[in-house]
C-alpha cells in the first residue's frame, strides 16, 4: 500500500484522540548541533487547525488500525469494515522528521489498536520512539499511549522516551465499558495509571533528594486521559466526580472530554446523532472550574439535577443558584471570592488584586480588566456601581444572561 | 520640541538611550517626537532639537515588569509606541507602581501592544512553512512568512535552538533572518517571488490535514480565531477548508444514514483471548457459593480483586490484599490501604508502612516472616483537588470486608494476631474494642490463636510534636515486643 493511502486510513483512525497538547515538558534544544528539535517554552505550539477547531500540534496516528477489541464507539473495532492499514517503525520514523523539518508539527503522537499482546504493541510503539530520540537524536516532543498491563519494563522504557503517556478511561461509567468494550478493562486501566503515578512520584522524588546520580527519566509532562461523553448514558454529575476522582488518583494532568461523533462504518448499538458539542464545552468549563477556581466536583452541577445546563456556562449557573453570596464588592472580597464571579477569568482576578492595591477600581475601569461586562454587573459592587436588588433578585435575571439562541451550538 | 531619530523600528537601545536621557532632563512627553532612520520623515521647522541632551548624575530605575513590556510593545507596527512608551516612563518616576495598575489607559495600551507582539511571534513560531531546496546533503530550508510586527529578529532565535542541525533561512518582506549552522543572520527583506514555491512533502501533509480533521464537528469560528484569515495565503494547507468544510455535512450524514455493514468476523482471535482475558471474574463477593469456599491464599487473592461487597472498590483503583508467607505465625492487621498503597497494590508500602518497618526491626520482628494485612481492603478517600483525603471506614465497610480477613486467617492460621488500631481491632474482635484500655495485652481467640491490640502506626505520623512522637513510638515498639515475646513462647510450646 503506498505511503499516502497508510496515512490516509491511520489518521482518520487516530482523529477521535483528542489530546494534542505538547506543552508543560522539560526544557531541550539542538543547539550543540547533534541532533534535531526542541521543545517549546512556556505553551504549547499549534501548527494548524482543522476546521473541526481543534488544533494540529503532533502528528497524530496510529501505528496500526488492525485491532483485537471490539470496542463498540471505536472506528478501528475487530468487527468494522474500515481498510485496515500498518506502518513500519522507518516509515513513522522518517514521517515525523520529514514534518518536523518542515515545521509543521511538534513532534508525534502514537497510538496503535492492539495487536497480538499487549507487550507486543506496546514494544511497537515504544520502538518508534526508541529509534528516534536514540538514531535521529529527535528533541521534540513525543506522546505515547499506553497500553494497560504493559510490562513494567516496556512502561519503563516508553517513560524515558516520552514526553507524555497516556491511557485513556474511555467510558465514564464502568458499567458502559464492559458492554461497550467487552475486552476492556477498567480497573486494568486504573492499575496501570497507578503504575504511572508511582512512577511519576519516584523520579519526581528521586530529583529531590538525589545529587549525584540523575534519576531516569518518566514521561516529564505527566499523564493524561479521554472521557467519552455521550456514547453512554453517564450525567455529567457522574462525569465530573470521575473526572475529580482521576485527578486525585493519578495527578493527571489532563482529563479530556470527547463528544462522541458518528464514525464510519458505525455500531447501531450507538446514538448516532450529531456530537453534543455545547455539552462537551461545558464539561470542559466545568473541569477547569474544578482546577482553576477552587470548584469541588459536587457543587457544579446542581443538587438533585444530572447535568449542566446548556444554555449558560456553569460558573454563572452556580452564581444563579447561589445568589445569597452576592454582589460582592470587588474592592474587598477575596482572592477565592473573585474566582467565583460570573464573566471574571484567573487573569482578571491577577489583575484586580494588583490595582486595587494602589487604587479603587470603579465601572469605568471594567473594560480594561477584560471583564465579560454584562454577566460580572449583576453580581458586583463598585464604588461607582451597585446592581439593583430587585435585579439580583428578580426572576428574570437568567432568561437576561442567556445568550441568544442563534450564538448558541456552534463555533465557539 | 525633541526629535529623537531611532536606527530602526526594533532600535530598543536607542529608545532607551535617548528616554533616560530626557526623562532624566525633565523633558515632558508632549515635547518629544520619535522617528524612524529612513521612514518618510515629515518636515519638521528647524527650532527642533535634535541632539540628545547631556545626562545628569543619579540613578533612574524603573521596575522589570516596565522593561519586559517595553522591549516587547516597541516592536509593534504602531508608529505611536515609543510615545506611549516614554509618557510611561516619565509617570514611572512619580509612580513606582504604575505598572500594577491594570486600569491605567496608558499601561493598559501597552499591554495590548505587547500582547499583540507575543502573539506574532507565538503564530510566527507556529505558521512559518519551510521547503527544502536540494535534496540530501545540498538541503536547504527556505520559508516565507509576512508578520504583522517587526518581530523576525524577536522569532528567529527560537528557529536556531530547533532547526540548529540543518541550514534554513525565514524571508519576509521586511527582514530576512538565515542560520548557517552556528549563527543567525540577518538581510534586508525580499518580495515573496524570492521564496520556492513548493516542497515534496506538501502532498503528504495536506493529506494529513485532510484525514485529521473531523467533519462530524465541524467549527469553523474556533479555527479562525486562532488561524485568522490573513495567514492563510503562507499556509499550503489553507486552500483545504473551503472544500473541507463543503463536503462536512454531507460526509457526516452519510456516517449516520448509512446502514450497518455486516460485521466483519475476526479471524485470529485465539491467540489473544488468553492474554487478554480478565485476571478475575466479576461475580460479587457476595455471590460466591460457601461450599466451594475457597482456602488457599492465591484464589483468595483473586477472588477479593473482583469484591463488590460495598461501595467502596467503585473509586479505589483495586483490593489491596494481605501478603506474607502462606503459614506466618504473626498476622499484623492494619485499618485499610492508603493512598500508596492502592496505587501499588501492596499493604503497607507508604510512609505507615515505613514507619512500621522501622518499629517492627526494632521489636526484633522480621517483616518478611510477617503475614500483613488490612480490616478493609479498599482505600476509602475523598479527592480534594490533586490529592486523596483518607476517610475512615464506616461500620458497614468494616463488617462487608470481614469475611476476608476470616478467609485470611483461616488460610493463614497464625499463632499470634496484631490488630493495629480501632478498625482492626474491630474486625478482629468481632466488636467496637477500645485501644488505648486494651493495648498490649495477649488474648485469647475463640479459633484456638492469640490476638494483641496496639495503634496503627499512621497515629505515629499524625502527632503534631516531635515528643509526643517519639512517646508513642517507643510504646509502639514496646507493644511489639510484647508480641515478638509471645512468639516466642507459643514456639517453644
Amino acid at each position: 500500500m503506498e505511503l499516502l493511502r497508510k496515512l490516509e486510513i491511520l489518521a482518520d483512525a487516530a482523529k477521535y484522540d483528542a489530546s494534542c497538547a505538547s506543552s508543560g515538558t522539560e526544557m531541550r534544544d539542538s543547539r550543540d548541533g547533534k541532533g534535531l528539535g526542541s521543545t517549546a517554552p512556556g505553551m504549547g505550539i499549534c501548527h494548524s487547525y482543522a476546521p473541526d477547531g481543534r488544533c494540529i500540534s503532533l502528528l497524530k496516528i496510529l501505528l496500526t488500525n488492525a485491532c483485537n477489541f471490539d470496542c463498540l464507539y471505536c472506528v478501528n473495532r475487530a468487527s468494522s469494515n474500515v481498510p485496515r492499514a500498518r506502518f513500519t517503525v522507518d516509515e513513522v520514523v522518517k514521517l515525523t522528521i520529514d514534518f518536523y523539518r518542515r515545521n509543521y508539527i511538534e513532534g508525534l503522537f502514537l497510538s496503535s489498536g492492539i495487536i497480538r499482546s499487549p507487550d507486543y504493541t506496546m514494544e511497537q510503539v515504544v520502538s518508534v520512539a526508541r529509534k528516534l530520540r536514540e538514531e535521529h537524536r529527535f528533541r521534540g516532543y513525543i506522546h505515547l499511549k499506553t497500553i494497560p498491563e504493559a510490562d513494567e519494563a516496556l512502561i519503563a522504557e516508553a517513560g524515558k522516551y516520552a514526553d507524555r503517556l497516556s491511557i485513556n478511561i474511555e467510558t465514564p461509567l464502568e458499567d458502559s465499558l464492559t458492554k461497550l468494550a467487552p475486552e476492556k478493562d477498567q480497573r486494568a486501566i486504573r492499575r496501570t495509571m497507578g503504575r504511572l503515578r508511582l512512577k511519576l512520584d519516584e523520579t519526581a522524588e528521586a530529583k529531590k533528594t538525589v545529587r549525584r546520580a540523575r534519576p531516569p527519566r518518566f514521561a516529564p509532562a505527566g499523564q493524561s486521559t479521554q472521557m467519552i461523553v455521550g456514547a453512554d448514558a453517564a450525567n455529567d454529575r457522574t462525569i465530573l466526580s470521575t473526572s475529580a476522582n482521576l485527578y486525585g488518583a493519578y495527578k493527571l494532568k489532563r482529563v479530556y472530554y470527547s463528544a462522541f461523533s458518528p464514525i464510519p462504518d458505525a455500531s447501531r448499538a450507538l446514538p448516532l446523532q450529531a456530537p453534543p458539542l455545547v455539552r462537551e464545552h461545558r464539561l470542559y468549563q466545568a473541569d477547569w472550574l474544578m482546577r482553576f477556581y477552587g470548584f469541588d466536583a459536587e457543587e457544579i452541577v446542581e443538587e438533585g439535577e444530572g447535568m449542566l445546563p446548556l444554555d449558560i456556562d456553569p460558573k454563572l449557573a452556580w452564581a444563579l443558584r447561589h445568589r445569597d453570596r452576592f454582589p460582592l464588592d470587588i474592592n474587598t472580597a477575596s482572592r477565592e471570592e473573585l474566582l467565583r464571579v460570573p464573566g471574571f477569568g484567573t487573569r482578571t482576578v491577577q489583575r484586580i488584586l494588583a490595582t486595587r492595591r494602589t487604587t479603587t477600581i470603579r465601572f469605568a475601569d471594567l473594560a480594561q480588566l477584560n471583564v465579560v461586562r454584562n454577566k460580572a454587573l449583576p453580581f458586583i459592587v463598585l464604588s461607582d456601581h451597585r446592581p439593583s436588588p430587585s435585579l439580583l433578585d428578580g426572576a428574570s435575571l437568567r432568561a437576561r444572561l442567556r445568550p441568544k439562541p442563534q450564538q448558541l451550538g456552534f463555533g465557539f | 520640541m525633541h526629535v529623537v531619530t531611532l536606527d530602526s523600528d526594533t532600535d530598543f537601545d536607542g529608545w532607551r538611550k535617548a528616554a533616560r536621557a530626557l526623562a532624566m532632563n525633565d523633558v515632558r512627553a508632549a515635547d518629544v517626537s520619535w522617528r524612524v532612520k529612513g521612514a518618510a520623515a515629515d518636515l519638521f521647522d528647524d527650532q527642533s532639537e535634535t541632539r540628545l541632551p547631556d545626562v545628569p548624575k543619579g540613578a533612574f530605575s524603573v521596575p522589570a515588569s516596565f522593561m519586559e513590556l517595553a522591549e516587547s510593545a516597541i516592536l509593534h507596527s504602531d508608529p505611536n509606541r515609543f510615545a506611549l512608551l516614554y509618557r510611561l516612563l516619565w509617570r514611572l518616576r512619580t509612580n513606582h507602581d504604575l505598572m500594577d495598575i491594570a486600569t491605567d489607559p496608558d499601561v493598559a495600551q501597552a499591554n495590548a501592544l505587547a500582547r499583540a507582539v507575543r502573539r506574532d511571534v507565538h503564530k510566527m513560531h507556529a505558521f512559518v512553512r519551510f521547503r527544502e531546496v536540494g535534496r540530501e546533503r545540498e538541503a536547504r530550508y527556505v520559508a516565507w512568512f509576512e508578520p504583522e510586527h517587526h518581530i523576525v529578529e524577536r522569532a528567529a532565535p527560537f528557529f536556531a535552538r530547533r532547526f540548529a542541525d540543518m541550514p534554513w533561512s525565514i524571508l519576509t518582506p521586511e527582514l530576512c533572518a538565515h542560520w548557517d549552522g552556528s549563527r543567525v543572520s540577518f538581510t534586508p527583506g525580499v518580495s515573496k517571488a524570492e521564496a520556492p514555491t513548493e516542497d515534496r512533502l506538501e502532498e503528504v501533509w495536506l493529506r494529513y490535514y485532510a484525514s485529521i480533521f473531523n467533519p462530524a464537528r465541524l467549527k469553523v469560528k474556533a479555527m479562525e480565531k486562532e488561524m485568522p484569515k490573513k495567514y492563510w495565503q503562507n499556509l499550503p494547507e489553507a486552500k483545504l477548508i473551503q472544500p473541507l468544510i463543503a463536503e462536512a455535512s454531507r460526509r457526516t450524514s452519510h456516517m449516520i444514514a448509512e446502514p450497518g455493514t455486516e460485521p466483519h468476523k475476526p479471524q485470529k482471535r485465539v491467540e489473544e483471548t488468553a492474554m487478554t482475558r480478565k485476571p478475575t471474574a466479576h461475580a460479587p463477593a457476595a455471590q460466591i457459593s460457601r461450599d466451594v469456599e475457597a482456602t488457599d491464599l492465591q484464589t483468595l487473592r483473586e477472588e477479593a480483586a473482583a469484591c463488590r461487597a460495598c461501595p467502596l472498590w467503585k473509586d479505589a483503583t483495586q483490593t489491596v490484599f494481605g501478603e506474607g508467607p502462606e503459614h506466618a505465625s504473626l498476622m499484623l492487621v492494619g485499618e485499610q490501604p492508603g493512598d500508596k498503597e492502592d496505587l501499588a497494590g501492596h499493604p503497607f508500602v507508604g510512609p505507615a508502612g515505613q514507619m512500621l518497618d522501622r518499629a517492627l526491626e526494632e521489636a526484633g520482628i522480621d517483616r518478611s516472616k510477617v503475614y500483613v494485612t488490612n480490616a478493609v481492603k479498599h482505600f476509602k478517600f475523598v479527592p480534594r483537588g490533586k490529592i486523596r483525603l483518607h476517610q475512615k471506614p464506616a461500620t458497614p465497610e468494616i463488617r462487608a470486608c470481614r469475611q476476608w480477613y476470616e478467609r485470611e486467617l483461616a488460610a493463614v492460621r497464625p499463632a499470634l494476631v496484631v490488630a493495629m488500631g480501632a478498625t482492626a481491632a474491630q474486625s478482629v474482635f468481632g466488636k467496637i474494642t477500645q485501644v488505648t484500655k486494651n493495648r498490649g495485652h495477649i488474648v485469647d481467640l475463640p479459633e484456638g490463636s492469640k490476638a494483641m491490640i496496639t495503634v496503627h502506626p499512621s497515629y505515629l505520623l499524625r502527632l503534631p510534636d516531635a515528643e509526643a512522637k517519639a512517646r508513642e513510638y517507643a510504646l509502639f515498639v514496646k507493644d511489639l515486643k510484647i508480641a515478638a515475646a509471645a512468639l516466642k513462647r507459643a514456639h517453644a510450646a
